[in-house]
């Protein structure tokens, strides 16, 4: 359980998918123009998260990686399948996208309109890919270590782009320099705010 | 159909052609302009060495998913083309991987995850959806490799900056002078850390924008 806990704060933290890997900025620049439709995309992102990096691992242990498959028998116990990765664990995460733009046009057909074309591309997410890449690397024990790790990733990436969005309204009545305005102040604000995050480094429960 | 069709016998490199490839290099940056791609600009920079092998896998992956969709334009159902392209890319990037492992693994270690990302690199996408989808096969070709070269000069500078002052070499070796650390010159280690990427990448934006006004966000 103290493990869990662990890597879920380590995630949100210390490891944050944007500060730390810079995962997902194209739709974090893209949609933080507003607080409203930030929130809606973030929790997007914990929801497709949270389930797609659990069944990646499935995936991984028990399909995909070196010697997964001898559960079928001893004679599938060398069989190593683990080049085709990426393309299963995109065609997963393409699949998961899908539902979840059907469920919240469903549910939620204001939040649908508002979040637009970006729906679709959290697809091409990176930090939904690189959640289950960075799990296929760390090596999790099992599957409750995953839930929380994808969580957690999910969670920080949502704290990230709402304080980034937060911010920008704000700093709409500053005077920021001309050629520096828009894009050029986020990125230096998303700069500050990693160093920010930097001070959680070294945090262990 | 794209008027590049009514003109069959165009010149490989006609005006048209160039600008193709030379527009993203400068006023249509990928990265500084229409904000694609930005992830792996900044993860993976931290020295100049793997910044260039990022920016090499990148164009090959973009120049030959471009041509393949290009040739597939006709066949690929509009509902689930974002599928095709996405198998189409991952396969690619399966290949560069594969060739990385091989002939340089320690560079391939340091990459990561990253290699893997450049599938879901915006840009890639982006341009599969915005050009390869209706133009032929040589105009996306040129149109793909000029938006990663594009891709690829931002990555390299920020990667130059980041290398020379961060650890005071280049691609390995060192350039920083052995005297000027005896008068007392040290390396900023703040710029081997994540978000001086961020402040570089921003900076290279101000300059930019600086230099051509039209690029200013008016909003």
């Amino acid at each position: 359980m103290e493990e869990l806990l662990n890597i879920f704060v380590k995630s949100i933290f210390i490891d944050n998918m944007i500060f730390a890997y810079f995962l997902g900025m194209c739709s974090y620049l893209a949609v933080s123009r507003t607080v409203n439709t930030s929130v809606g995309l973030g929790f997007a992102v914990i929801f497709v998260l949270g389930f797609t990096v659990p069944i990646n691992y499935l995936l991984e242990n028990f399909i995909l990686g070196r010697g997964a498959l001898s559960w079928l028998g001893p004679q599938f116990a060398a069989v190593d399948l683990s080049f085709l990765t990426f393309i299963m664990f995109i065609a997963i995460i393409a699949a998961m996208v899908q539902l979840v733009e059907m469920i919240i046009e469903k549910l939620s057909p204001t939040l649908y309109s508002s979040l637009g074309i970006f729906l679709p591309l959290i697809a091409v997410n990176c930090a939904i890919l690189g959640g289950s890449l960075f799990m296929q690397e760390r090596n999790y024990a099992n599957i409750s270590e995953a839930i929380s790790f994808g969580l957690g990733s999910g969670v920080g990436w949502f704290l990230a782009i709402v304080g980034i969005a937060a911010i920008r309204e704000k700093i709409r009545y500053s005077n920021v320099p001309a050629p520096l305005r828009g894009l050029g102040i986020t990125f230096i604000i998303t700069g500050l705010m990693g160093i920010a995050f930097m001070s959680f480094m070294g945090i262990e429960l | 159909m794209s008027e590049n069709n009514s003109m069959p016998k165009e010149n490989l490199l006609s005006p048209r052609n160039r600008k193709l490839l030379t527009d993203p290099l400068g006023k249509d940056n990928p990265i500084n302009v229409q904000v694609l791609g930005i992830c792996s600009v900044l993860a993976i920079t931290v020295q100049l060495r793997t910044s260039l092998v990022m920016a090499i896998s990148v164009v090959a992956v973009m120049g030959f998913a471009n041509v393949i969709i290009s040739l597939l334009r006709h066949t690929i159902p509009p509902r689930i083309r974002i599928i095709v392209q996405l198998t189409v890319i991952a396969s690619l990037v399966i290949l560069v991987d594969q060739i990385l492992k091989a002939f340089v693994y320690d560079i391939s270690r340091q990459l990561s995850v990253f290699v893997g990302l450049i599938i879901t690199n915006c840009i890639i996408m982006g341009r599969l959806e915005a050009f390869a989808l209706n133009n032929k096969v040589w105009p996306s070709f040129l149109d793909g490799i000029g938006n990663a070269a594009g891709y690829g000069w931002v990555l390299l500078a920020v990667g130059f900056f980041r290398e020379l002052f961060g650890s005071g070499t280049l691609m390995g070796y060192s350039v920083i002078p052995q005297f000027m650390y005896d008068i007392g010159y040290e390396d900023n280690g703040l710029m081997i850390l994540p978000p001086m990427a961020l402040i570089t990448v921003g900076i290279i934006i101000w300059v930019q924008r600086y230099k051509d006004r039209r690029l200013i966000d008016i909003s």
